[in-house]
């Protein structure tokens, strides 16, 4: 078993040659560092033993300092060097790490580097990552765009070669993937491959930045970050609507809104002098994470993790490093101390609204909102609204005047009995006109917004993240290792955050938002961590195209689909992402990218293709989250009975045929078509997904109801179809689903398949029936060929390259 | 299973890989292969750390926090104190929750008897008449004590170690750290009982994160048996495809999807193909496990008259035994229906009644199989209940209130001492007096049984090293160990 896992965990180093060249002390030495000493000898200044930081080289704990005659490290000598001393020495009482400490020992390479890099002077260096990147300069041994360049010259230092340009049918289903989530149609792929002009990719390109499903495919990777969803997440896991906010992300993402303004809205858009509708929208980024309902738990301890919870937010998704762990103590890894982290939470603290969901009377329990909210009501809802608001008002009007004058009728029994029923009239008139109000408001959509109180609340270090133990109390700063704002008078807000994350200077924002651009096109961040580009995040492969790319970011305006354009365009981008044993051998990973990138799709992409490719798919924007079929009884098996809503009803009509990113997000139970392939619960901000391939996997692609029903449907169109030759037919199947034409060999299986099928279903007609529901095959065609077809397409649908990106 | 076939599959994996792809690749290359991709950075792993008293563990998991007072934590002197305020020396200002703050606190003793039962004289409470003749079997502990005071997230905190909800569970730890103990199973098997007879009032929600990987490669979260249809979702073909068809369309995928292994060359394709096969094998495997018909009437006879109902804890208890056969590493059970804020006479005989025979069965069986010595069972709730009454107070009518400072769990096999009492309340079970036991101790406890040193089973995240424990002070409690 030992043995085993050990070979399973072995992972090739990326650099291996650092040993031979230069030591650079952020790729090579910090993260020895930061991984073996800084718990004892880092940034945080309650646990460091004997005076002693490594993590900087001056400064009376310094590195470089001199205590009671010992140097921990003397630039140039290893003998001088106290730290040499102790991480070589055989002595149990004196090696580092201590034995009898959870860190594993140094490795021999490790040692060697750390030696290395002693003798080399011990040089250390600002964080890369905390430092404004600047514009680099192009590498002029090579050719290409400037992605090219840096990739190019990369790979000639590994010495392996780029790899040719993918084939058109690769090209334009990966391109149409990577930008729109859906994949290319038959006639869009023929007229690609028919177009031989020098443009034809790049008019490609811009017919897919003009989509309406860009924005929905964008919107995707954005509802991961900030932990979308239709449900509060804890206790009874209500309904709690924010499908406008997801909206507003799909519409930004189209109109190709500058991502700085894209920060500011949702960091502080409410706080525009006359705030938009979108502005106001945006802001709802504040009301996404879990919250709990009324009931069982103490207001002040919801109202404390509200607010964590929304600086965690703004740390993963805009600043990239993960703040979770300042919640209780100093970082150990990172300068991040918990006085930072609460000096951030006061911008959070002072929103006018209760921390817990409440009351299940009224129309927002039913809408699933929370004051404060607005209402996203159109002129013509508007008059209706102001009418039903009259009339409620005038039955009230009404029933106290009756009620004022039942207690001046005096004794007199007939008038007495009179009044009563003009009382209850009264009354029940009142209700319905309350009703008719509420029953009219249902259907209008709303947008839980961000509203500052009128006083701030005070904000406090709290002592191991206990809300109950406040301690120092902080006001609104951002974290002292990351460059001040600039130009505030007065009080800081929200707003002076959000201009200080998206300042040319920030050395943060650009880089972690172009790394999760890159990210989604190629499978993997020029930073692995794209969640961590704090120390124990790793090094960035390509260091130079990232500060490139982020300064070009900001050059541009923050335009999103020009840097989306920008990568699709290079030639990196464009390799074909077939490995020969050497290059697999020597890039696993493909971390060089000497060939182009192979990953399978997330789940919602594989939904949509299913939807998509058999012509069932609604392509309807916006509105409501909808309920496509799911097993039966999931949700009562975690839930409530009395939670709102406790029964999972699916939706019909062309409702279940939207796209993924409009179903429904039960936090506690999300659909298992997603979940099954790897999409978070949305109960935590995930910047990328991993990719698994499991049973699991398999067998929801092979026994999905809906999915085995598109199938259905592609057969049945096919079949319909004036194509009259089966390898002809198969052919039209196989490309419409994966892009490309079968060979000669494979369309020979598929021959086989279906001719075997057909003879399997003819012996047994029951199940023909049973697989298509006894609906009626296309015309001149047998019930047991049909059923032969689907199983030929949902073969099809179940390759690797058809839930492959590559 | 055991881990010579483990070893032996891994051989063949390799040899047909490096068969078929033509590549004499390096361990990492066949490595990610078989174990995926995964946000999470593989660490080297070096577990187990020590030898391990237990192979695989069930956590009976009584969700919604049972009485201690009422079941484990025996005191004969609280009826004296029948309706008297329970003194603030004793109670020390503890937070409550929002449904009693600002009440009077007045005692509420236990209406149950307890009796010395067995050899050790551990104490049973009468509605456990089963169990208490497995009285010398099990360690009862009753200094457990946790942080949160409201269920979701201390059910967080005992499936995960963390009550901030994202962090991987018990069971994926396991898998994690101890892989996979057979080919045609998971790891981290959940079941969830469909109904109990406590009242459903009440009803606690339960989340998949209690059962989640977390940052984890996700290969390693719990796969949720469902209690209807098929056990595993999208287990069975759908009608009009029976396993003839379904395996000649796997026979045409399969050799498509070599054909284009051989062109594209990632071995990701060749998992594509192993977890088809996979797939095919769980549809017999899985079905096989859940199917009852081999169990002779005694067997039956033992788990009680429920053991026959769908979704029963008893049926599931049964269904743990077989799968602890099968080599699953990680067996969790939920039973929900102990929120026992009022009338809790009405509930309590009807909860006990669901899971005393099946656990003393539980118990039975795999010892008279030879697989109690080294199979954990860990039986608690997320929290204990007060000793005050909440809502009507009678002697025979009351109800209890959330209580974190004390709780009782018991514990059995896998190497741990029965027989045995732990730890210790005062007068009125409120406060841990003696021997206290946190969360964490007993998850750092269970990872010690399973050869696991709780400190070392990390994987660095979000710039910690992140384990089960956390970082705050656990220690292993060796005076349960035998």
């Amino acid at each position: 078993m030992k043995s085993m896992n050990v070979l399973f965990f072995v992972s090739l180093p990326l650099v291996a040659s650092a040993v031979y060249g230069e030591v650079r002390f952020d790729r090579d030495i910090r993260p020895i560092l930061a991984d073996r000493c800084f718990q004892c000898h880092g940034p945080a200044d309650a646990d460091r033993e004997a005076d002693l930081r490594l993590d900087q080289a001056e400064g009376t704990d310094g590195a470089y300092r001199e205590s009671a005659g010992t140097i921990a490290i003397q630039p140039g000598s290893l003998e001088q060097s106290e730290v040499w001393t102790r991480i070589t020495s055989r002595d149990p009482d004196l090696v580092m790490p201590p034995l009898q400490g959870s860190k594993p020992p140094l490795s021999a390479s490790e040692i060697a580097m750390l030696k290395k890099w002693i003798e080399q002077g011990a040089p250390y260096e600002d964080f890369w990552a905390f430092v404004p990147p600047t514009a680099p300069k192009f590498p002029q041994d090579v050719q290409g765009t400037p992605i090219d360049r840096f990739v190019l010259r990369k790979l000639k230092a590994e010495g392996l070669d780029p790899s040719p340009r993918a084939d058109k049918r690769t090209l334009i289903r990966r391109v149409t993937f990577d930008l729109t989530g859906l994949p290319p149609t038959r006639e869009e792929i023929h007229a690609f491959i028919e177009d031989d002009s020098l443009e034809a990719y790049e008019n490609v390109v811009d017919r897919l930045l003009q989509s309406p499903h860009f924005g929905e495919h964008l919107a995707k990777f954005w509802l991961d970050l900030v932990r979308f969803a239709d449900t509060n997440g804890i206790h009874h896991d209500h309904y709690r609507d924010l499908s406008s906010y997801r909206d507003w992300v799909i519409r930004s993402f189209n109109a190709n809104l500058p991502y700085d303004d894209f920060t500011r809205y949702q960091l502080a858009g409410d706080l525009y002098p006359e705030p938009t509708r979108d502005q106001l929208i945006a802001s709802g980024f504040h009301r996404l994470h879990l919250i709990i309902d009324r009931g069982t738990a103490l207001p002040e301890e919801s109202f404390t993790r509200n607010v964590l919870d929304r600086v965690t937010s703004v740390g993963t998704a805009f600043l990239g490093i993960t703040v979770q762990c300042v919640v209780c103590h100093d970082h150990k890894y990172d300068p991040m101390t918990m006085k930072d982290f609460y000096s951030l939470s006061a911008f959070f603290n002072n929103i006018d609204a209760a921390p817990e969901t409440g009351g299940r009377n009224g129309s927002d329990f039913l809408r699933g909102l929370q004051t404060p909210y607005i209402n996203l009501t159109d002129q013509r809802q508007e008059a209706r609204l102001a009418e039903l608001d009259a009339q409620v008002d005038g039955a009230t009007v009404e029933l106290e005047r009756l009620k004022k004058s039942r207690q001046e009728v005096g004794e007199d029994e007939e008038k007495k009995a009179e009044m009563e029923t003009l009382l209850k009239d009264g009354e029940k008139h009142l209700n319905e006109a309350t009703q008719a109000r509420n029953d009219y408001l249902i259907t209008i959509p709303a947008a839980m917004v961000m509203k500052e109180r009128s006083d701030q609340r005070p904000a406090h270090v709290l002592i191991r993240g206990a809300y109950d133990h406040p301690g120092e109390q902080v006001s609104r700063d951002t974290p002292k290792f990351l460059p001040p704002m600039k130009n505030v008078q007065g009080e800081k807000n929200r707003m002076d955050l959000a201009n200080w994350f998206v300042d040319p200077e920030h050395p943060l924002t650009a880089r972690v938002t172009v790394n999760r651009f890159w990210q989604q096109l190629f499978g993997v961040g020029i930073v692995k961590t794209s969640e961590d580009f704090g120390a124990q995040g790793e090094w960035p492969t390509h260091p130079d195209l990232l500060d490139y790319l982020a300064v070009r970011f900001v050059d541009s305006g923050w335009d999103v689909k020009g840097l989306m354009r920008e990568i699709v365009l290079s030639d990196t981008y464009q390799q074909s992402s077939y490995a020969t044993p050497k290059v697999f051998q020597q890039d696993p990973q493909n971390r060089l990218l000497a060939r182009g990138s192979r990953f399978r799709m997330d789940s919602e992409m594989i939904r949509d293709q299913i939807l998509s490719s058999s012509g069932l798919l609604n392509p309807e924007l916006f509105g409501k989250s909808v309920k496509p079929p799911q097993p039966d009884g999931l949700w009562k098996a975690v839930g409530m009975p009395s939670s709102y809503p406790a029964v999972f009803v699916a939706d019909e009509g062309d409702k279940i045929l939207r796209r993924s990113i409009y179903t429904f997000w039960k936090r506690g139970m999300p659909p298992p078509q997603m979940t099954i392939l790897n999409a978070p619960s949305r109960e935590v901000c995930t910047t990328r997904r991993e990719r698994t391939n499991t049973p699991l996997q398999a067998l929801l692609l092979l026994n999905e109801p809906e999915y085995l029903r598109a199938a259905r449907q592609l057969a049945f169109n096919v079949l319909a179809a004036p194509e009259s030759s089966s390898p002809g037919q198969i052919d039209v199947i196989v490309e419409t689903v994966t892009s490309h034409l079968p060979t000669p060999s494979e369309r020979q299986n598929y021959l086989k398949l279906v001719t075997d099928l057909s003879a399997l279903y003819l012996s047994a007609p029951e199940l023909a029936e049973e697989l298509c529901e006894n609906e009626t095959p296309p015309e001149g065609v047998t019930m047991p060929e049909w059923a032969a077809w689907t199983m030929l397409t949902s073969t099809i649908y179940n390759l690797d390259v058809t839930k492959t990106r590559q | 299973m055991n881990e010579s076939i483990i070893n032996e599959n891994w051989r063949l994996a390799r040899r047909q890989f490096l068969k078929t792809s033509g590549m004499g690749l390096g361990a990492s290359v066949l490595g990610s292969l078989m174990q995926q991709s995964s946000a999470a950075e593989e660490a080297v792993l070096d577990v187990p750390h020590r030898p391990q008293r237990a192979k695989r563990v069930i956590f009976l998991f009584m969700a919604g926090a049972p009485s201690q007072v009422d079941l484990f934590d025996y005191k004969p002197e609280l009826d004296k104190q029948f309706r008297k305020p329970l003194p603030p020396s004793v109670s020390m200002g503890q937070r409550v929750t929002a449904m009693t703050q600002g009440r009077e606190q007045l005692v509420a003793p236990s209406m149950y008897k307890f009796h010395p039962q067995g050899e050790s004289g551990n104490y049973m409470c009468e509605l456990f008449p089963f169990l208490s003749q497995t009285a010398d079997d099990l360690c009862i502990v009753n200094s457990l004590n946790t942080n949160a005071i409201n269920h979701d997230p201390a059910k967080t905190f005992v499936c995960t170690g963390a009550e901030i909800p994202g962090r991987p569970s018990m069971g994926a730890w396991l898998s994690y750290g101890l892989g996979s103990m057979n080919r045609d199973l998971p790891d981290f098997v959940v079941l969830n009982s469909a109904f109990w007879t406590g009242g459903m009032r009440n009803t606690q929600a339960l989340y998949s994160r209690l059962w989640g990987s977390g940052p984890l490669p996700s290969k390693h979260q719990g796969v949720k048996f469902q209690t209807a249809g098929d056990p595993v979702l999208f287990l069975s073909n759908p009608k009009g495809i029976d396993s003839g068809i379904r395996r000649r369309m796997l026979d045409t995928a399969r050799a498509v999807n070599q054909q284009h292994f051989s062109t594209i060359g990632d071995p990701e394709i060749e998992t594509t193909i192993a977890q088809q096969e996979m797939a095919f094998r769980m549809q017999s495997s899985v079905p096989e496990l859940t199917d009852l018909a081999g169990e002779p009437k005694h067997i039956l006879d033992l788990y009680g008259p429920e053991v026959t109902k769908q979704g029963s804890f008893a049926r599931n208890c049964l269904l743990a035994r077989r799968m602890v056969e099968r080599g699953v590493r990680f067996i969790q059970l939920f039973h929900r229906g102990w929120d026992h804020h009022t009338i809790l006479p009405k509930q309590m005989p009807g909860q006990c009644y669901d899971i005393d025979q099946p656990c003393a069965a539980l118990i039975d069986d795999l010892k008279q199989r030879g697989l109690f010595e080294d199979t954990l069972i860990v039986c608690a709730g997320e929290f204990g209940r007060t000793v005050y009454g909440q809502g009507t107070l009678k002697r025979d009518d009351y109800g209890r209130d959330h209580h974190p400072r004390c709780f009782s769990g018991w514990l059995a096999g896998g190497g741990i001492k029965g027989g045995l009492t732990y730890g210790e309340t005062d007068d009125f079970s409120y406060n841990v007096v003696k021997d206290p036991v946190t969360v964490r101790d007993l998850h750092a406890t269970m990872l010690h049984q399973l050869g696991i040193d709780h400190e070392r089973l990390s994987i660095p995240y979000q710039g910690l090293d992140l384990r089960l424990t956390g970082v705050e002070p656990t220690r292993v409690i060796h005076e349960i160990l035998s």
